[in-house]
């Protein structure tokens, strides 16, 4: 979409300022994100540049906030439940999201389109309905769950989060591994049971090796969605379950201090990473099933 | 006719072949079934359970069971009070409420209804417990034997009982009671009512009746049975006792229930609270819906609420015009953005990709605190717009806790839904047709409007009902940016849920909202396809 060399002056003014426009759309969306990264070096408690940042002078800089972020004892233990309940979420999530994916891909299903509208039904569900429906369920499950099995209120908690979010999490792996075998050659696995390959050998020597990538990705984005999530656990757990989205929220909602801008930071490091991988995946997996890259 | 073809065992290829086929779905489908029963289990059934509690009602009729039969016989066109009958089965129904520790919730359950009626029922329950006691005095006056529980359980219960009961060695639980035949035919009330205290004793008190006095309201109870039936003669015994009991009952003292209620609150005379309990005492309701969309149930049919507590039909609206307000802010910043993207080389495209995705993949949260970071008062944008002098320093815009922040935040988080399908829909746009039109003599607006425009309308509809169906169920961002005007329908049943307890109502609100995005999340379905949602390009 270069400028011609034929255009008018009035195309080329027009060429630039679409530009300008698209530019700062797009700096709409991402200045929000970077702007905060500098802020959570204030020194003082403000949420705003102090004189002294805006000359440069490291005496406006710090790490305070993250020495907080990182000393105290409000936002490790949220870290920490999110750290726990993420993995074992993407976990179910994963390995139950990858089977029905691969069945769904073959070729004769009955009631495909309903089973598909169902198991997508998490992420098309506004958040608070499914928060409110997991709140009723759950509270009986939990005292089920003390009772028949004996087993402590903390971790009846813990179990209750992790099964709502692997709930939410299963949409994202069954769009992005349907996706990926959309071009997976079902005669690979022809060629191996020909070979005398069992179903199961074929499933992991053949079959997952190939899709490995797309199913790394909706891990990934079934860990994003219970490490990011905080309707259903804010109804669902109890304070011993409080995940930092949830610290965060509360931070925000009631006495919002700058260690959440250190807290926010950090979570932006991780999502670029996330994205890096997601990105570095899908071109894998687009050499790998022989499709031109995009 | 032709031959048939067989395969190679013999049997007819197509039976070989529907045999093959029929297993092949058969293994599809046992890879689906784990994950289908999962969330089965754990999501649709929890959400039709909680979608069933905006038409559940059974709180009246099972905390007032015998008020609710008493109240089938009055007419509520009459405008006057209910029956002394009404009464007594709601002295004897309260009597085991408070008991339980029930009537609160009702009181709170019905309180939704008609404000007042939830301090009513605390104000009766403490008062509740009295009913009855001149019925008692008389009695015991009459035979000190009636102060004996014994004589209650001897003239009540079951022989199999009394028999069991006396085996019982004390561990584990007391026999459940069970109340004899005998007395059930000759004082039907008070065995109902014994019965239930009974039931209570055991349960609620982990006690026995052979050691608790009754309450007096069965006093009350067994007077009514006496002076319904004078000449009762009960076996056993406590013939003599009961007999002498039914002699003087007619010229017992007597309580007037109406003047007790009236006494404890003036409240029982209004006929609106009786209308109230009489409306909502069947088991099902459509209350909640009503109520969800500004209506109200009265003896007189369906009518509008107060004016000035209608607010959900405004918050319905302000939550659709506030969502497509978001969703034309998305359309109109992604559609230069998806443009700029389809048609610049891959490289280019890719790198401009990262700064889509980003805040795509950003978590929620960060994004909701940098805006409230940036909108505050004393926050950057202010700062900044001070600083190139547009406003005054004491005259800085209100851009948090209203409409406005809501639709600044929403539409930056919601705005890569928009160009991401806008994108993958330009991207199969050629270019070149631009050009044909311009060569053909289109204006450049024209060659956009009337060519280019036209083959982007599926990426704009697939866009926008992404993000409006988004935006419509939003709970986080509008709560936090949105003090009270930028609120949407999800808040308020958060709030109902965690703060008013009115769990029916929210259901309502929830199913109502449900069925909007369904109806959308169809025509998506319908315009795209489900299987073409793609995620992070």
């Amino acid at each position: 979409m270069s400028l011609p060399i034929y255009a008018t002056t009035g195309q080329k003014i027009w060429y630039y300022s679409f530009r300008v426009i698209v530019g700062l759309i797009l700096f709409f969306l991402i200045a929000p994100i970077i702007i905060i990264i500098p802020l959570s070096f204030n020194a003082q408690d403000f949420f705003t540049f102090t004189p002294e940042m805006l000359a440069l002078d490291p005496e406006g800089y710090s790490l305070k906030h993250y020495r907080d972020f990182f000393s105290n004892q409000d936002w490790i233990r949220p870290l920490k439940n999110s750290l726990i309940i993420a993995p074992f979420a993407t976990i179910i999530s994963v390995s139950l999201g990858t089977l029905a994916a691969i069945g769904l891909s073959q070729s004769h299903v009955p009631f495909r389109r309903g089973i598909m509208a169902i198991l997508i039904s998490p992420m098309i569900v506004p958040l608070i309905i499914s928060a409110t429906g997991m709140f009723f369920f759950y509270s009986q499950m939990g005292l089920w769950m003390e009772n028949t099995f004996g087993i402590s209120k903390s971790l009846s908690g813990y179990i209750k989060v992790i099964l709502a979010h692997a709930a939410l999490g299963i949409p994202f792996v069954i769009i992005t591994v349907t996706a990926t075998l959309v071009g997976f050659d079902q005669s690979l696995t022809r060629a191996a049971a020909n070979m005398g390959a069992t179903p199961t050998v074929t499933f992991f020597r053949v079959q997952m090796p190939l899709i490995l990538p797309g199913v790394i990705s909706g891990g990934l984005f079934a860990f994003i969605t219970s490490f990011d999530e905080v309707v259903v656990v804010l109804f669902v757990g109890a304070a011993a379950q409080k995940t930092l989205p949830w610290q965060m929220f509360t931070g925000l909602r009631e006495q919002i201090s700058p260690t959440i801008l250190a807290v926010a930071t950090v979570l932006v490091g991780i999502s670029i990473l996330l994205l890096a991988t997601v990105e570095l995946l899908r071109r894998r997996s687009e050499r790998l099933r022989g499709m031109s890259p995009t | 006719m032709a031959e048939q073809v067989l395969a190679a065992d013999g049997t007819p290829l197509k039976a070989s072949l529907n045999r093959a086929l029929r297993r092949q779905k058969m293994r599809a489908l046992v890879l689906i079934l784990p994950l289908l029963l999962f969330i089965l289990a754990t999501f649709i059934y929890p959400i039709g359970q909680m979608l069933f509690r905006s038409v559940e009602n059974g709180i009246v009729s099972e905390t007032i069971p015998r008020t609710v039969v008493a109240l089938d016989d009055w007419d509520t066109q009459e405008n006057d009070l209910p029956p002394a009958t009404v009464f007594d089965a709601l002295a004897k129904d309260l009597a085991v409420a408070v008991e339980l520790k029930e009537h609160t919730r009702l009181g709170s359950r019905l309180n939704y209804e008609l404000s007042g009626i939830s301090s009513l029922f605390r104000k009766t329950g403490r008062r509740v417990d009295d009913i009855g006691e001149i019925y008692t005095d008389q009695l015991v006056a009459l035979d000190p034997a009636w102060e004996d529980p014994a004589t209650w359980v001897t003239l009540m219960a079951d022989p199999d009982w009394i028999a069991a009961q006396a085996a019982w060695d004390g561990e584990g639980d007391e026999p459940a009671f069970v109340v004899s035949a005998t007395a059930i035919d000759m004082l039907p009330q008070t065995a109902d009512i014994y019965a239930d205290f009974a039931r209570v004793i055991q349960s609620g008190d982990n006690d026995s009746p052979t050691e608790e006095e009754p309450w007096h309201i069965v006093s009350l109870a067994l007077y009514q049975d006496l002076i319904a039936s004078p000449s009762v003669d009960i076996p056993g015994p406590l013939a003599g006792l009961v007999s002498t009991a039914a002699a003087a009952a007619p010229s017992f003292e007597t309580e007037d229930v109406i003047a007790t209620f009236t006494d404890v609150d003036d409240d029982w005379q209004n006929p609106e609270v009786w209308e109230t309990i009489y409306t909502y005492s069947p088991a099902y309701t459509n209350g909640y819906f009503l109520n969800a969309i500004d209506l109200q149930k009265t003896t007189d049919g369906i009518e509008w609420q107060p004016e000035n507590e209608q607010v959900y039909l405004t918050l319905f609206l302000r939550t659709m015009i506030m969502s497509m307000t978001i969703t034309i802010s998305c359309i109109l910043l992604g559609y230069p953005v998806a443009w700029m993207l389809a048609n610049l080389p891959a490289r280019k495209a890719n790198l401009l990709m990262i700064l889509v995705l980003l805040p795509f993949w950003t978590s929620l949260l960060v994004r909701t605190s940098a805006w409230k970071v940036l909108l505050q008062n004393q926050g950057v944008i202010n700062d900044l717009l001070v600083w190139v002098g547009f406003i005054a320093d004491d005259n800085r815009l209100a851009l948090i806790n209203n409409a406005t922040g809501t639709v600044i935040a929403m539409t930056h988080i919601l705005l890569p839904f928009m160009i991401l399908p806008l994108y993958s829909v330009m991207q199969t746009i050629p270019i070149s047709y631009l050009r044909a039109a311009k060569s053909l003599g289109a204006t450049n607006w024209t060659a956009f409007w009337r060519v280019y425009f036209p083959q982007s309308v599926p990426g704009i509809g697939a866009g926008s009902i992404l993000v409006f169906i988004l935006s419509i169920g939003y709970y986080i961002t509008p709560e936090i940016v949105g003090g009270t005007k930028g609120v949407f329908i999800s808040n308020r049943i958060a709030y109902h849920i965690s703060s008013s307890l009115n769990w029916g109502l929210a259901a309502a609100l929830g199913a109502i909202l449900l069925a909007i995005v369904l109806a959308l999340y169809w025509a998506y379905d319908r315009i795209v396809g489900i299987d073409n949602v793609k995620l992070g390009g």
